[in-house]
């Protein structure tokens, strides 16, 4: 396949996921917790359905930056950790698969916490 | 009764008096923004790939993921990503950059009520309830595979 084929579509349904989620703030009124709560519970039902390996076969990155990522991965190591672990790999397996993210973003906002300032807000 | 009609006329006040804010410029942007923060995921994956080989699928994916995590939360730091937030919405918001950016924004912010019950404490003000959700709805899934 093309590169810049892939590229389109990685950038056509990424942008489409952030579309609806738009969509949702505004018809919603939504706060942005709200959303990623909303996204993150849907890339869980995507994967626990098996819907989330065909389509991120053909959006790649379109649907794995977006938080829906995030979820599926839960979903999907809580999957295979109970099927390798049995019953402790439904407390091990989610966290597990998302450990680098989650402390990714520990660690990098603890760091930038210490280094910057808050800008002061203009009211 | 009297109240009813009266929260009644001041909704329609306050909905008449509230900025309109015009949908589709805020659509449009959302789409090209969060489309393009999706091609420069893909086009680090790509490069991970292509420069170490040896990596897997999935480890060159939490790379990716990591990478993006590191610029969000730097942007948020240098008070830029609160600019393309305002301007893109949940363009900015529901790619992996919110998730890093909800963690990263408050521990800035709250740092002057103290490093423990400010910075650390507030961090999860938003990123809290995203992981709670998502751990729980995939405990869930994982319970309901323990007996498929």
């Amino acid at each position: 396949m093309n590169e810049w084929y892939v590229y389109l579509i990685v950038f056509a349904t990424g942008g489409l996921i952030c579309f609806l989620g738009q969509v949702l703030i505004i018809k919603t009124k939504m706060t942005s917790a709200r959303i990623l709560v909303t996204f993150v519970v849907l890339g869980v039902f995507l994967e626990a359905v098996g819907l989330f390996d065909p389509i991120s076969e053909f959006c790649r990155a379109g649907i794995n930056v977006p938080i829906i990522g995030f979820g599926a991965s839960l979903a999907k190591g809580a999957i295979s950790a109970v099927k390798a672990n049995g019953i402790l790999g439904i407390f091990t397996g989610g966290l597990t698969a998302t450990a680098g993210g989650i402390a990714a973003a520990i660690f990098f906002a603890f760091i930038f916490g210490i280094i910057f300032r808050a800008k002061t807000k203009k009211l | 009764m009297q109240d009813q009609e009266r929260n009644k006329r001041y909704n329609a006040y306050v909905e008449a008096k509230i900025a309109k804010t015009h949908a589709w410029p805020s659509l449009f942007n959302s789409f090209w923004v969060g489309g393009l923060i999706c091609t420069l995921g893909q086009v680090i994956n790509d490069l991970i790939l292509l420069w170490f080989p040896t990596v897997s699928t999935q480890s060159a994916w939490a790379y990716t993921l990591i990478i993006l995590i590191f610029l969000a939360s730097f942007l948020t730091g240098l008070g830029v990503f609160d600019k393309i937030g305002a301007f893109a919405g949940a363009g900015t918001i529901v790619p992996i950059t919110g998730f890093s950016n909800s963690i990263a924004s408050p521990a800035i912010e709250f740092k002057n009520e103290g490093i423990i019950f400010g910075m650390c404490a507030k961090m999860f003000i938003i990123a809290g309830p995203v992981i709670v959700s998502g751990t729980v709805a995939s405990m869930i899934v994982g319970l309901i595979y323990l007996f498929l």
